[in-house]
């Protein structure tokens, strides 16, 4: 197999941490909170190294669009497994609809055969990113990814659905995007860490691309929202029966 | 301006998410509508709908086709909306991708035909968006829009023929059987997380949601250990739901599964932690062990 895998990851706000909005209302707190890889963006890391240690691709390319620091997270996704980087430097804060415009690009050049990509991110929360690049290069798609399996040039793609499981067959090339279930990402073993440091960077300037990273939409504000307020303790079934009878007339 | 809204029909019924986003949707204007597969003459019926473009072909929503369709016809639309679904998020933002315009996730609430309010980070702030685009392409919560009834109206149909799918082929669904009302649809919602400690304890949660026509949900923890199939998660990445009631049974109440049900009118929790961060939004707590508060519970309802 010669297949290249493309992963765009992503460096987003850690999941555990639990952000305020700026008291300006122009978005939320970054400064000094913790960051790290966009958690889907680890599994599709996971997913694409473990098609490489199958003989299902050859290569994994990791590639991110953002600042200078988004390098760790390369470092990260290459400490796990992938072979080489790509840094697209911006210090914008570029939309769904502009980064697939970017990575459609790195894509190209790259002639990646499957690109396998978080399903959301958890700072924007648009789960999109995946849709409109598969559109725009005019690949299928295998969103909500929850199993795959590449056999005879296609790429079978179990996919979580409201009401259970689908499961479709594509052609490749192909966009998958990672759903929590697909697997467990392996922590990067201190070694491994090292020889990442080796691994070969590449940083690409946006401007190069020559792509329009424009944004369509602009931010009105950013509130807070409404907080529920800390109810009461009850000490037993029965009084919890009567409160919600009585007092919350709920059942 | 005319709105089109892609309508998911389920045995027979239109989606409740489905009638919330004709409801959003009649916000701009009048409202075309459009089903994949069988399921016409119920969305024909939905009050507020002129039109209805039925594709009886394309019986699996795949995205590709669904999408190139939907891009043909987009001109003679200012927005095109679907419900926030597992189906709404896999086609309208490919759809986006064909029109070069920026999709809007998980709408909450609309201030205009331009200017929208949407979560972001697990829905710990809400954003406000102004859309440049000619056409808007959003996907809306059904917990935030009234659905608008069933039966009432009386849509024209036009019939159009599928695209071919080429690139992408359905293989098979599993869905699972339940005689359950739908999780984002029930007025009485009970969950279980990790706290139950197998999947034959999970099982613990049903005669209480069958006293209370609940739906059943989980955690993901519960999820992934197996508890529960996946389409029970709720939060995050999981479904939304706001129901009249919300019990949740042995959970912590992470962020990730807050964002899916902190929109509950009322909210029980069970928890031997009087720490867990569940308390901190519901209205009653029982600080217990839930293997004796659960069957104490049965009886007392
Ligand atoms: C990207 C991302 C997305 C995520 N999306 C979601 C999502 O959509 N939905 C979701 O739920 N999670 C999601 N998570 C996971 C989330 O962070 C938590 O790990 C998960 O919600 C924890 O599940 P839990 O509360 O069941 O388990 P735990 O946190 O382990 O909590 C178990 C609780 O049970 C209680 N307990 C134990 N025994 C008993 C007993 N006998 N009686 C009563 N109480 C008992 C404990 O005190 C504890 O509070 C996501 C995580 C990530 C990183
Ligand atoms: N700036 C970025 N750089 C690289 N990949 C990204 C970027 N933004 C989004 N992605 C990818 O797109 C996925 C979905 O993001 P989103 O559509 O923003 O929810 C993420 O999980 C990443 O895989």
């Amino acid at each position: 197999m010669t297949m290249k895998v493309l992963v765009p990851v992503k460096r987003v706000v850690d999941y555990n941490v639990k952000v305020r909005v700026a008291a300006d209302g122009s978005g939320v707190e970054t400064q000094g909170v913790k960051m790290s890889m966009n958690p889907f963006d680890e599994i599709a890391v996971e997913e694409a190294v473990r098609l490489r240690e199958k003989g299902a691709a050859k290569e994994v390319v990791v590639v991110t669009v953002g600042a200078q620091v988004a390098q760790d997270v390369l470092r990260t996704a290459m400490a796990m497994g992938a072979d080489r980087a790509i840094l697209v430097r911006t210090d914008d804060t570029l939309e769904p609809r502009a980064v697939a415009n970017v990575l459609k690009a790195i894509a190209t050049r790259e002639e990646a055969g499957l690109i396998c990509m978080g399903k959301q991110a958890i700072d924007d929360d648009m789960n999109a990113t995946g849709q409109i690049l598969a559109a725009k290069l005019g690949w299928p798609q295998g969103t909500f990814a929850s199993a795959v399996t590449i056999a005879d040039g296609r790429i079978e793609v179990s996919r979580e659905i409201d009401g259970g499981t689908e499961v479709v067959s594509l052609t490749l090339p192909a966009v998958v995007t990672a759903d929590l279930r697909l697997n467990e990402p392996r922590y990067a073993s201190l070694p491994n860490i090292m020889k990442a440091r080796k691994k070969p960077l590449e940083t690409v300037e946006i401007d190069s691309l020559g792509v329009d990273t424009a944004s369509r939409l602009t931010v009105v504000s950013v509130a807070e929202p409404l907080e529920r307020k800390e109810g009461v303790k009850v000490n037993s079934a029965a009084e919890l029966v009567e409160k919600l009878k009585t007092e919350a007339k709920v059942i | 301006m005319t709105a089109l809204v892609l309508v998911e029909v389920e045995n027979g019924a239109v989606r409740q998410a489905s009638r919330s986003a004709v409801a959003a949707a009649s916000r701009f204007g009048a409202v075309d509508a459009i089903v994949f597969g069988a399921g016409a003459e119920a969305a024909a019926a939905l009050p507020g709908v002129t039109r209805l473009l039925s594709v009886p072909g394309l019986v699996n929503d795949l995205a590709e086709p669904a999408a190139d369709l939907l891009a043909a016809r987009a001109k003679d639309y200012s927005h095109i909306v679907a419900a926030a679904s597992a189906t709404g998020k896999n086609i309208l933002p490919r759809l986006a991708g064909l029109l070069d315009v920026q999709p809007i996730p998980d709408v909450v609430e609309i201030k205009d035909a331009d200017t929208f309010v949407r979560p972001i980070y697990a829905g710990n702030a809400l954003a406000t968006v102004r859309s440049a685009d000619s056409i808007k392409v959003l996907t809306v919560r059904g917990s935030n829009f009234d659905p608008v009834a069933a039966e009432g109206g009386s849509a024209t149909v036009e019939t159009i023929e599928a695209p071919a799918s080429g690139k992408s082929v359905f293989v098979k669904v599993e869905l699972s059987a339940s005689d359950r009302p739908e999780l984002e649809s029930a007025r009485v919602v009970i969950s279980g997380g990790k706290g139950l400690k197998d999947a034959a304890n999970f099982k613990l949660l049903e005669p209480i949601a069958n006293k209370l026509n609940a739906a059943i949900g989980a955690s993901r923890a519960a999820v992934d250990s197996g508890f529960a199939p996946n389409e029970m998660q709720v939060g995050q990445t999981g479904k939304i739901v706001a129901p009249e009631l919300y019990i949740a049974v042995g959970l912590s109440g992470a962020i990730q599964h807050l964002a899916g049900m902190k929109d509950s009118r009322v909210i029980v929790a069970i928890n031997t932690d009087p720490e867990a961060p569940i308390f901190k939004v519901a209205d009653y707590g029982i600080v217990g062990d839930l293997f004796e508060v659960l069957p104490t519970l049965e009886k007392a309802l």
